[in-house]
């Protein structure tokens, strides 16, 4: 966006400090605007005729430096880009890279609605949500487009997930259009040949459309200037992804220049970035070794730039380091890192419930939780501040102590003499060198439970209650 | 075509066709329509004409809106219309022939001026130790592999050894069965079968709470592994407060002068001692806090300042987290030292170093399945674990790491191949990805 102070918000809005938006005051409302979390249309007021004029100023300076791409309809449309900088510190980053994975027309027809199955159902459950993965990218390996259109007719009754429509051939996509035209897919791709069919196809579709341009940044700016000269700006460029030695280098370049000079106000180049890491597979034999490479080449393009990309490999070990590097990536660096320290209850835990000692570090808490929670078990939860440190770190740190856990269940007001019958509190197994201290500072029974709270039920089921002494 | 016609003379030379619609006619240039004597015009060709020139106005129409010019509302004004169309609803668009030229720029950044320190590990026989080469890192002007400058070195990785069995996550431990009671021969396997830069030695076994070995003790194991292998090594110790000034100390006097790492100064033990270590015996510290930025320049002050540890004498170890367990503010840690550092503060210019063992922590990585029943299936654990230790060290390389400590062989091997290859020292058979779609795989 082009200003940066919410004073030089400010100076737009009504400043009658109404409260529609849910802010006390304009200035505060200017604030959100600036850091991203509101949007200018929950204004209500702004939107009245009479300030017409200063709506449009201010949405024109508030307008992400990338553009926004949407590719989809319905509930799981994506968004991609609308990107302001180039560290997530300096704000975050927004609409997290998609991942597609690829489907091809000549494969059977059974594989291949299972195969779009297996992708739409995939999912991992992380700190209190699903992980999913995103889009199905259909490419054309027959040239036919009946065959395509076939294939992408069955994608569409198969899954809601957006699509991309991969084919150099404006023919096949022609036919992929017709098969998908209510599902605004993502047109794969324009080239320097095919470019002006492709073109026509997008504006007549209305659909946005890739701009694929292997190693040729001049190129890839000409088509894009080009479309949007033609009356498209809906595009997703392609600087090519090489998969392997200084090729792979220089697409890394490539990446990085494309969204520097955007970020830095190129608007002929602002657009979102697409790689391939699916190429990956076009330098290795072995499956395991192509899944490996692609996933490495998908962690370093999800960190540097990528807004979405194609993939091929579907197995866990692929999608599970994939998932989490984006999660890593698009988190908001703003958010809380920790949880209140306090005594939570899991469940309805009873006298007789297990009590357990965990840190206030919300990845901590939340996977405890999660783990105790889902498996139904009845505890009490002590989360101890520990700066917001895990386990480990924290007892080698020095922030989890004997003390510290006593302290932390005195100021919490529970008695585990008179509020438990057994008296024993179960400690990480991660901390298990704090149990000595422990029983001396708390007078308690001290347990120690495992190394990993996923390991909690099984123990439990072991070890609770436990044996009097 | 700046060629002018008045459209008596386009009438004319029409005039014996049957036209309905001038298709295919693109109008590109400067345009002047003189039209004149509008009675004389065949009606057919008046109409296609009429057809045309609307066209281009709405296509003209189209690129004010672009330009951002509320081109609607004039034309609501002058013909009285109520709404227009939507903009897709246009029934063609400009026909542009050609791409429009361009030329990609870019520039550099231009406020990295300050390099970060480059710091040797290990020392020659020319340099009073015994290692047959040294480890040079750090040196760079520029985030990790950016063109706005060369980075002088690659990454480099240090495979971990322990001084007695520890508990390890299956699939790593498998490759290490035949050498876990013995340090030296677990240091030279990582060395000689999978390819390690360097060596670290954990002293785990002087922790008090676990063999309370004597320093002196420990420090045989150091002399062992230094005679076993002839790479750089790091001597770690037990990570427990009280003890480990005093194991680093008998650890650093044993390996006077191979320049090692002591692992390491942190605030919350006696750092002062380890500095001194260093500094007695001709090693380089490893500064060691916890995801705290401020806290990393407190002790990277104090150990210059107060310790007078020399500049090329000092590594930073900002602290890793596993891929799910933290990485993100591993990961923008040392993103902001590392642009802190190119920026111009001086407290922060050091290269760093990466517990990416760490990895190995994530349930994802170790567990055979996942603990809840809703997930999908988490697939082998022997291909998720050393991916996750891959995809947490590559994330922090990106970030600024120069040096990583790791575990598991494959591990070491990949993260190797992408470190190099965005460091641009690998070659390979060039691929042709033009018709990427139709790859058969």
């Amino acid at each position: 966006m082009k200003i940066n102070s919410p004073l030089e918000a400010y100076k737009f809005l009504p400043a009658t400090n109404c409260g529609e938006c849910g802010e006390p005051t304009c200035m505060a409302f200017a604030a959100h605007l600036i850091d991203r979390s509101h949007k200018l249309t929950d204004c209500t007021p702004i939107l009245e005729p009479k300030f017409k004029k200063k709506y449009e100023e201010l949405d024109a300076l508030l307008a992400p430096e990338i553009r926004e791409i949407v590719i989809g309809v319905g509930e799981k449309v994506a968004k991609i880009g609308g990107d302001d900088v180039l560290y997530r510190h300096k704000l975050t980053f927004f609409n997290q890279t998609q991942y597609a994975y690829d489907v091809w027309d000549t494969m059977d027809e059974k594989d291949l609605v299972e195969r779009v199955n297996y992708i739409q159902d995939f999912k991992k459950f992380y700190v209190g949500n699903f992980l999913t993965v995103d889009m199905v990218a259909i490419r054309c390996t027959s040239n036919d487009p009946k065959k395509f259109g076939a294939a992408v007719k069955k994608v569409v009754e198969t899954t809601d997930l957006p699509l991309i429509l991969c084919s150099f051939n404006p023919e096949v996509l022609k036919a992929g259009l017709e098969a998908s035209k209510d599902r605004n897919p993502l047109l794969y791709a324009a080239n320097k040949d095919n470019w002006k069919e492709v073109a026509e196809l997008a504006l007549e579709y209305d659909v946005p459309v890739t701009l694929f341009a292997p190693n040729d940044l001049d190129l890839l700016k000409s088509m894009a200037k080009t479309f949007a000269a033609m009356g498209t700006e809906k595009l997703v460029l392609d600087p090519g992804t090489f998969p392997t030695g200084k090729q792979l280098k220089q697409t890394f370049t490539n990446f990085v220049k494309v969204r520097r000079a955007g970020i830095d106000g190129d608007r002929d180049i602002a657009y979102p970035i697409m790689a391939v890491p699916f190429t990956a597979w076009m330098a290795h034999d072995d499956p395991v070794s192509a899944s490996y490479w692609e996933t490495v080449v998908a962690s370093v393009f999800t960190i540097k730039y990528g807004d979405i990309m194609i993939l091929h490999s579907t197995e866990p070990y692929a999608m599970l380091p994939e998932l989490h590097i984006r999660d890593t990536i698009y988190t908001d660096p703003r958010k809380p890192v920790t949880v209140d320290p306090a005594m939570y209850k899991v469940g309805e835990p009873t006298a007789d419930s297990p009590v357990l000692v965990t840190t206030n570090f919300a990845l901590t808490y939340y996977t405890v939780e999660s783990d105790l929670a889902s498996n139904k078990i009845d505890c009490f939860l002590w989360a101890i501040d520990t700066d917001g440190i895990g386990v480990e770190a924290a007892v080698a740190g020095g922030q989890l102590t004997a003390a510290k856990i006593k302290k932390g269940i005195e100021e919490s007001g529970f008695d585990l003499k008179k509020d438990t019958t057994h008296n024993t509190i179960i400690l990480p197994g991660l901390c298990a060198r704090l149990q000595g201290d422990m029983e001396d500072e708390s007078g308690a029974n001290v347990m120690v439970g495992p190394a990993d709270s996923g390991r909690l039920p099984g123990w439990l089921e072991k070890n609770w209650p436990p044996q009097k002494k | 075509m700046t060629k002018k016609m008045k459209l008596s003379q386009l009438s004319d030379m029409l005039q014996d066709l049957d036209v309905e619609s001038l298709e295919g006619v693109t109008i590109e240039g400067d345009i002047e329509l003189n039209i004149t004597g509008g009675g004389g015009l065949n009606p057919a060709l008046a109409y296609a004409l009429g057809s045309e020139i609307s066209q281009i106005s709405l296509h003209m129409a189209n690129i004010g809106r672009m330009l951002g010019f509320p081109a609607e509302q004039l034309f609501a004004s002058a013909f009285g219309m109520g709404e227009m169309p939507q903009p897709q609803a246009l029934p063609t668009s400009p026909k542009i022939q050609e791409l429009l030229a361009s030329k990609f720029e870019v520039s550099k950044v231009d406020n990295w001026k300050n390099p970060i320190q480059e710091v040797t590990l290990g020392a020659t026989s020319g340099d009073g130790g015994s290692r047959k080469n040294t480890v040079t890192i750090g040196g760079e002007n520029a985030l990790p592999y950016y063109f706005d400058a060369e980075m002088p070195h690659r990454n480099y990785v240090t495979m971990d050894v322990f001084d007695m069995p520890i508990g390890m996550a299956k699939s790593v431990k498998g490759n290490y069965e035949d050498v876990i009671n013995d340090p030296a021969e677990w240091a030279k396997k990582v060395v000689r079968e999978f390819n390690a830069d360097m060596v670290t030695i954990h002293l785990i076994s002087t922790d008090p709470l676990i063999n309370d070995t004597s320093a002196k003790e420990a420090a045989k194991v150091v002399e062992d592994v230094l005679q076993a292998v002839d790479v750089p090594i790091v001597i770690g110790g037990s990570g427990n407060p009280e003890k480990d000034p005093e194991v680093l100390e008998k650890a650093a006097e044993v390996a006077e002068g191979e320049r090692v790492l002591l692992a390491s100064a942190s605030l919350n033990l006696d750092y002062a001692r380890i500095a001194k270590a260093a500094m007695d015996y001709g090693h380089v510290v490893l500064s060691w806090t916890q995801l705290e930025i401020n806290a990393q320049k407190e002790l990277n002050r104090k150990l210059m300042k107060q310790c007078n540890v020399p500049r090329d004498r000092i590594i930073m170890d900002p602290t890793t987290a596993a891929l799910g367990y933290g990485l993100d503010y591993a990961y923008t840690n040392m993103e902001r030292i590392r642009l802190a550092g190119l920026m111009g503060d001086d407290e922060l210019t050091f290269p760093m170093s990466s517990g990416t063992t760490n990895a190995w922590g994530a349930r994802e990585a170790w567990m055979v399945s996942s603990p809840l029943k809703q997930d999908s299936d988490w697939g082998p654990r022997e291909y998720r674990g050393p991916i996750w230790e891959i995809v947490t060290g590559l994330a922090l390389s990106l970030a600024g790491n120069d040096m990583f400590m790791m575990m598991h062989p494959t591990s070491v091997q990949v993260l190797k191949e992408i470190t190099q290859t965005l460091y641009g020292s690998i070659e390979s058979e060039e691929i042709d990805i033009t018709n990427w779609i139709g790859a058969e795989v």
